[in-house]
Formats: C-alpha cells, sequence, structure tokens
C-alpha cells in the first residue's frame, strides 16, 4: 500500500508538472515590455514553487513508502528537531517573501501613476473606458485633445450616447465614441477606466494587465504595445448573465493607420 | 443514575457533579443540549448540504460543456431557469453562487468546527460538555434557520441570486443590474443569520477550551485538534461579526433606499439609480476581511485532524508539536492582516498592495512548517494504513499542491495575470474545497468507532481513497491550465471568446466534467457507507480500537450522556506520547501516570 501510495503521489504530481514544462496550455505572447517583466515574474515564481511542489510531493510518497515497509526497527522516539525547524523556517521565509520584493517593481511601474491628469500629450495617448452591461465604450478625446464633460441625464444609448456626452459644451463636440479600442503601435497609451453601473474588469490578456472598472472610482492602467496585431479584450470581473460575452478589441496598428482610422472617425461626427 | 466505573487506563480522575439524560425523544434528539447530539445534527445538517452543493456544481459542470443541451428534469424543476431543460445563463450563474454559498458556510464551516469540534472538543479536554450547552443548541437551530432561508430562495420568484457567493455590489444591491426578486435579500439574511449562529458558537468553543480543561492538561498538553478548533473559533468570533455588518447593510441598500455600496450616478439600462454616496469596494473590504479568516475556519481543523491521525497510525509523536501550535497561532493572526490579496485589482489604492503581498507571502511560513512537521511525524514511524491515515495523508499532498499556487496570487505582479481566472478556481478548490473536506473524511472515518459504537467498512473507504483523490486531482488540476489561457472565471460558456475557442478550452472543460461525474458518483459509495454503517456496521465497542492516546479513547463507544459518567480524568501527559522506551505499550494514554505506562520503578516522565 504505501509504494502504492508513493506511486499514485508521484504520478499525480509529474502529470500536474508536465503541462507547465510543455506550456502545452500557455500565455498568449506579451506584447509589452512590461508583459515581459511580467512573465519573469511569473517564471521566477514558477521555478521557485515548481521545486518545492516536486521535493515536498516526493518527500510525501518517499516517506509513505519507506516508513511502512514491515522493519522489526520500533519507531523512531523523536520529538521534532528544532534546527531543521529553523532551518525550513528560514528557507520558507526568505523564498516566499524574497519573491514579493523581487517581483514588486513591476506592479509599482504599472499601477503607480499619478491619478489626477486625464490630458493627452504628444507622446501619451488618452482613451476613456466605460464598462456597462455588457459592452465597452471607448472615447477619444478628438482633435482638441480634450474630453468633454458628461452629464448622467444625457445618457441614451439608443442615440449612440452611452456616457451621457455632452455634444455643446466645450471640448465635447470632437469627442469619438467607438465601441472597439484603436492605438498605434509602440506609442504609451493610458486607458482611463470607469463604469455605468456594476463592476466590470477591462482585461486584454496580451498586455498582461487588468483592472476593475469601479462605478463612482477613475481607475488607470498604461501600457506601450510593441506588436501590431488585432487582440481581445475581456470582461474578468463578474457583471450580470451577460458577463461571458462582454468583450472587445484592441487592435494595434501602425500611426499611420491609426492616423487614418481617427481621421475616418472624426469625419462621421459633422 | 447508573454507577459507571471509569476505565482501566485513567489512573485517578475527579469526581464532578453529573446532569440525567433526557427521556423524550424532543429533548433528546431535536431540542438536545447535549454536545454530542449537537455534533452530529451539524454534521447532518453537512452532508444534506454537500450534496446539494455537489449537485449544483455538477449542473454548472454540465452547462460548461454543452451550454445548449437539454435536461427535461430540469426543465420540470425549473421552468424559468432551464426553459424546457435548457440552462439559461443566468440560471447558471445562480447555481454557481448557491454552489459556493452552499458549500463554503454550510459545509466547510458547519462540519469540521460545528460537527467534530462540538462532538469531540469536550470528551478531548475532559469536559461533560461544552461550558453553554443551551448556547449550543441555540447555535445549531440558528444555523439551520440560516440553511431553510438559503434553500428558500430557490423557490422564490426570481430565482436564487446570480451575484457570486462574494455578492459583490452594485450588482448584489441592485435588482435593476440582475433579476427582480428577493433571491438576493433570502441569501443575505441567511448569511447574517449564519454568522450570529457561528458567533454564538465561537464563544462557546473559547469558554470550553479556557475554562474546561481537566486536571493536568495544560494548553500545551491539549491535542491539536484542540488547538485548531480554539484558534478557529477566535477566528470566527472576529470575522463573522464584520461580515454580519457588511450583510445587515448591504440588505438596508437593497430594501429601504440607504447607500452604503452604491455610489451616485448609476445608469441601467439608461435608467438612472436613486443612490449616492456609497462604495462597491467597502464591501470588497468588509467581505475579505470575514472571507479571508473563513478560508481558516475551514481549513485549519483538517490540519488538527490531520497532524492528530498521521502521529496517531505513524506510531509516532507529532514532530515539532510546539512548532505545530506556534504555526497554528500564526496561520490564524496572519489571516486577519491578508485581506487585501483578494483585491489587487479591485480598484484598490496600489500603494496597499506591497503590505498585503508581504504579510500573505509570510502565510506560506507557517503553512511549510506545517508540511514538514506532517512529513516528519511519519518519518521514521511504523505507518498503519487504515482509511483516516489515506485521507490524512491525501490531505497533505492536496495542501501543498493548493498552498503553492497562492504563492502565484500573492504577489500583485502575478496576480495581474491570474486573477479572476481558472487559476484562482483551482487553487482555493484545492486547499479549502478538498483539502478541508479530506480533512473531514479522515476525521469520520477515524471517529466513527467512537461516535457510533460500530466500524466503517474499511475496504468501501479505501476505495472511496482512492477514486476521490485521482479525482479531485482530475477535476482541480486542469484547471491550473485553463487559467493560463487565460480563461475568466464565472463565464457561462466560453462561446463568445475567441481565442478560448481556439486554444483548447472546450477539451480540458470536458475533460474536467468527465473527472467530476465520475468523482461525484464514488461520493455516494461513501454516503452508502455512512449510512449504512451506522445502522448496520460491524459492533465496535472497544474503547480504544486504534490504540489512540487521547481521552475520547478512554469511554465507551459510544460515550454515555455527560462523557465521562460523572468521573473526568486527570492527565499526565502530552497528547502525542507514542514510540515510548522502556514502556509496556508503544504508546501511553494521556490520562496513564507514569506507573501504568512503564510499572515500578518510574523512570524520567516524558510527554509535553
Amino acid at each position: 500500500m504505501g509504494l502504492l501510495i508513493a506511486i499514485a503521489v508521484w504520478a499525480i504530481t509529474l502529470a500536474m508538472a508536465v503541462p507547465f514544462v510543455t506550456q502545452t496550455w500557455w500565455m498568449p505572447e506579451s506584447i509589452t515590455a512590461l508583459g515581459d517583466e511580467i512573465d519573469a515574474a511569473f517564471n521566477w515564481t514558477l521555478i521557485g514553487t515548481g521545486i518545492i511542489f516536486l521535493l515536498a510531493q516526493a518527500a510525501l510518497g518517499y516517506t509513505v513508502w519507506q516508513f511502512s515497509r514491515p522493519t522489526d526497527k520500533p519507531a523512531s522516539d523523536s520529538h521534532g528537531n528544532n534546527k531543521l525547524e529553523i532551518l525550513w523556517t528560514t528557507a520558507a521565509a526568505v523564498i516566499f517573501v524574497g519573491l514579493t520584493f523581487v517581483t514588486y517593481s513591476v506592479w509599482a511601474e504599472t499601477r503607480f501613476i499619478e491619478q489626477k491628469s486625464m490630458v493627452p500629450t504628444a507622446d501619451r495617448l488618452v482613451v476613456e473606458v466605460t464598462g456597462q452591461q455588457f459592452v465597452w465604450n471607448m472615447r477619444y478625446a478628438g482633435e482638441d485633445n480634450q474630453f468633454g464633460p458628461t452629464d448622467i441625464a444625457l445618457i441614451d444609448d439608443a442615440a449612440g450616447n452611452p456616457v451621457g456626452l455632452d455634444r455643446s459644451a466645450p471640448g465635447g463636440a470632437d469627442d469619438i465614441m467607438v465601441p472597439e479600442m484603436q492605438v498605434p503601435v509602440n506609442k504609451e497609451v493610458e486607458v482611463v477606466l470607469k463604469s455605468k453601473d456594476v463592476l466590470h474588469n477591462f482585461f486584454v490578456p496580451e498586455l498582461r494587465i487588468k483592472l476593475d472598472t469601479v462605478p463612482g472610482l477613475v481607475g488607470k492602467l498604461r501600457f506601450t504595445a510593441t506588436k501590431e496585431g488585432k487582440y481581445e479584450i475581456v470582461c474578468s470581473e463578474l457583471c450580470g448573465l451577460g458577463h461571458y460575452k462582454m468583450r472587445s478589441f484592441l487592435h494595434v496598428v501602425t500611426q499611420e493607420e491609426y492616423d487614418a482610422w481617427i481621421a475616418e472617425q472624426a469625419s462621421y461626427l459633422f | 443514575m447508573t454507577e459507571v466505573q471509569p476505565s482501566k487506563e485513567v489512573a485517578e480522575y475527579t469526581e464532578v457533579h453529573r446532569h440525567p439524560e433526557p427521556k423524550s425523544f424532543l429533548w433528546k434528539y431535536i431540542f438536545s443540549v447535549d454536545h454530542k447530539v449537537i455534533g452530529i445534527q451539524y454534521l447532518l445538517l453537512a452532508v444534506v448540504a454537500v450534496f446539494v452543493g455537489m449537485a449544483l456544481s455538477l449542473l454548472v459542470r454540465l452547462r460548461l460543456v454543452c451550454p445548449e443541451c437539454s435536461y427535461p428534469l430540469l426543465g420540470q424543476f425549473f421552468p424559468v431557469g432551464a426553459p424546457e431543460g435548457v440552462m439559461t445563463p443566468e440560471f447558471y450563474l445562480a447555481m454557481l453562487t448557491m454552489h459556493g454559498t452552499v458549500m463554503v458556510f454550510m459545509v466547510l464551516t458547519t462540519a469540521p468546527q460545528g460537527g467534530f469540534g462540538n462532538y469531540f472538543l469536550p470528551i478531548q479536554i475532559g469536559a461533560a460538555d461544552m461550558a453553554f450547552p443551551r448556547l449550543n443548541m441555540l447555535s445549531f437551530w440558528t444555523t439551520f434557520v440560516s440553511f431553510l432561508l438559503l434553500m428558500a430562495a430557490f423557490v422564490v420568484e426570481g430565482g436564487a441570486p446570480m451575484s457570486g457567493w462574494t455578492g459583490y455590489p452594485p450588482l448584489s444591491a441592485l435588482p435593476e443590474a440582475t433579476l427582480p426578486g428577493i433571491g438576493q435579500d433570502l441569501w443575505l439574511a441567511s448569511i447574517a443569520v449564519f454568522c450570529i449562529a457561528s458567533l454564538l458558537g465561537a464563544l462557546n468553543f473559547i469558554v470550553t477550551t479556557l475554562d474546561l480543561r481537566a486536571k493536568g492538561l495544560t494548553m500545551m498538553r491539549m491535542p491539536l485538534t484542540c488547538w485548531t478548533w480554539f484558534v478557529t473559533a477566535i477566528l470566527g468570533l472576529l470575522a463573522f461579526g464584520v461580515l454580519l455588518a457588511a450583510g445587515v447593510l448591504l440588505l438596508m441598500d437593497r430594501n429601504v433606499g440607504t447607500s452604503f455600496f452604491v455610489p451616485a450616478g448609476l445608469v441601467v439600462s439608461d435608467k438612472v439609480i436613486d443612490h449616492s454616496g456609497g462604495s462597491p469596494i467597502l464591501w470588497q473590504h468588509l467581505f475579505w476581511f470575514f472571507g479571508h479568516p473563513e478560508v481558516y475556519i475551514a481549513i485549519l481543523p483538517g490540519m488538527g485532524v490531520t497532524s492528530h491521525v498521521l502521529s496517531t497510525f505513524a506510531r509516532k509523536t507529532v514532530f515539532g508539536y510546539r512548532a505545530m501550535v506556534y504555526a497554528i497561532a500564526a496561520i490564524g493572526g496572519l489571516g486577519f492582516v491578508v485581506w487585501g490579496h483578494h483585491m489587487f485589482v479591485s480598484g484598490m489604492s496600489p500603494y496597499s498592495a506591497f503590505v498585503f503581498s508581504v504579510l500573505t507571502m509570510c502565510i506560506g511560513v507557517p503553512s511549510a512548517i506545517k508540511t514538514f512537521n506532517w512529513i516528519g511525524t511519519m518519518w521514521g514511524g511504523k505507518i498503519r494504513f487504515t482509511s483516516p491515515m489515506l485521507y490524512s495523508i491525501g490531505f497533505v499532498s492536496l495542501f501543498v499542491s493548493g498552498g503553492l499556487s497562492g504563492i502565484f496570487l500573492g504577489q500583485p505582479t502575478v496576480d495581474l495575470y491570474f486573477h479572476d481566472t481558472y487559476f484562482v478556481v483551482a487553487h482555493f478548490h484545492l486547499i479549502m474545497g478538498v483539502a478541508a473536506i479530506f480533512g473531514m473524511f479522515a476525521g469520520l472515518t477515524f471517529w466513527f468507532p467512537k461516535m457510533f459504537g460500530k466500524m466503517m467498512n474499511e475496504p468501501l473507504s479505501k476505495i472511496h481513497f482512492w477514486i476521490t483523490f485521482v479525482g479531485v486531482y482530475a477535476i482541480f488540476g486542469p484547471m491550473h491550465y485553463l487559467g493560463m489561457l487565460p480563461h475568466p472565471r464565472r463565464y457561462a460558456e466560453i462561446t463568445s471568446v475567441d481565442y478560448l475557442g481556439a486554444t483548447g478550452a472546450a477539451e480540458l472543460h470536458m475533460f474536467i466534467t468527465v473527472a467530476a461525474v465520475l468523482t461525484v458518483l464514488a461520493q455516494f459509495i461513501f454516503l452508502y457507507n455512512f449510512v449504512k454503517s451506522i445502522f448496520a456496521g460491524k459492533e465496535c465497542r472497544e474503547e480504544n480500537p486504534w490504540e489512540a492516546t487521547t481521552l475520547e479513547w478512554t469511554i465507551p463507544s459510544p460515550p454515555p450522556h455527560d462523557n465521562f459518567a460523572g468521573k473526568v480524568p486527570h492527565v499526565y501527559r502530552g497528547a502525542y506520547d507514542f514510540a515510548l522506551r522502556g514502556a509496556k505499550r508503544d504508546f501511553a494514554m494521556q490520562c496513564n501516570d507514569d506507573k501504568a505506562v512503564y510499572g515500578e520503578p518510574a523512570p524520567q516522565a516524558s510527554g509535553d
């Protein structure tokens, strides 16, 4: 029985571990420098915990097998071993807490963003993303680089004004509302996250970032995509019965394609 | 009242006042104040609840592999949620919500603490009953009311709530955003009532542990099971009050127009919601301030049982008893300062992530101590493969697997990718779900002869162990891979996201569902074994069939009404005196004095 349990534990351990080595089911390729750093943090964690996982399960199986074999020796009368106890406590503390310190700078780079700005600059595009059940609304500041004011009284989904934009106010006339996000490659983008109704979560797997959209709060994320392509934006916070189909797309295109696209969108306004 | 002599094992005892046994059925079995009857009531409630919870998870699994399949029987019961037997997305979410709620509250919180703790804490510390027997009865019946309220949510108009077991507002606060109906209100009422019941129970456990220990039973001689029940009770006392408050506030937001959790300016379907000034994140703080300790409320008693069983069947003292006690206390203490790791991507201040992350990683340290010490306990032992031993070995394996994925999720940087994906689902199911349940299987098979004076069928238990052990890994192992894709959780189907269709999520889901169906079927083996053994199991009137050391094994099986028949044994040694040298047997019971263990003359005392 002991050997059987050992074999079962070892077999299960290997079966769990192998797909992490072969990367059979894996993350899509990262398209930002920060994403690469997040992947590195993940890889360090995977190596560290992977070794502990294999060793711990191997030791469990071995112990169960070895000490169930018939023997004339009596059971050990050991009550413990303080030196060993201190050794593995320290080792666990160094590995586990150490990982946090090693990987934390990436978090700081991603999330420590001054909260006041919402002003597009020459080298930063700002896109406002408003979640609602079960669609994403993207707003661009338009030619004047200024977001117009909104008013909930003006919200009218059917008339194409899901965020209540005041077109008559200064800055509002040229704001562009679209259902999918388009950004130039290699340009820093600030995503301003809002919600009209319940919690949603803005998640683009290739960017490796996600953040809840919280009604009443403004959330911010920044990224610089380095690879052109079409990527899915999926909702990752339960938002109601249509949660599973609340998605949109992020198109990363060349600056020229972006300029042409934004001009085309602007032309529909007037 | 008949005079009963104490066990031959007892060296000395103290006479205490005896209480007569109630005679009528009502007071003996229904409104009993006997902790043993109440313990069994809790266990039976948990057994009913766990089958309800499992059925719900099966529905969830079935819809995930085939959203358009029709189950006509289901359509009969739920004509709205499953018209013509086809489950709607909202029905899926309702089943998901109820599965989580039933399992977390009615199974993981009731059975380990209210069930086994109630039954065995007083006996293991040498008490005739809990400190407040009537309060104990009130705890159970309050819990029962809570269960009924929760079940009622299935049958009201609009059906069960669909905002997840975490009930995040505004989704849970606004009927406009889900389906109208009082399902969510019943859910909240059920949780609030459950909190009251748990608070009463927690007080009782704490006082009992501190005040009613037998002579000689110092805290550091207590079985580790008692330590875990004690620390769990402290967690319950501090955590459930907060959830109670949160639940009442949310109920008020829904029904009397307050705005604790709902901010101004919400618009649902072009309709402006009449609320202002609340914060959805406030709920998350309150909920997880309860929710994280709740994880330890579920798993600590399982750790205690595992330590107890591993030592007993390895015939060896617990490795590092003191370190184990400190680890239990450290896990309990740290459990209160890590709730923010559930909220890394919630919109909470990003600056607070660091402290929550470091503290979370710190919990890995006592957890590692426990794992090493469990292996250390078996190392050098003479293992006996009884079914409780198998379940406990399974517990250790599952605890390692489920615990280590927490190292990923505890770092905000890595959590950015995995948060709210199936990676999380795999993590918490392995550790607080099935590891805790393996602790319960170990406890039930271990104590069954004491509780019922019968043995469970060992071969059946072992068959059940093997299927379940392999089965739960087959279910929850692949969920890690779904998380890699990354598959967001709580999706009613995977048809609307392109990359899920392209990357093999459907095949993984099918594998998981098949494994789940087989594993669920295997649970009927256990149920059959449990029920059959109560009525027609092999008689086992021995006091101590496992050659164990603690006080519950010095009294008849099943125990008399007041446990020790008025003669409470004195305790002379720690709880795990195995592998003794120069002794008559390889173990010493806690109530054996040195003369009984070694004969004359007594050598140096061993023990704590």
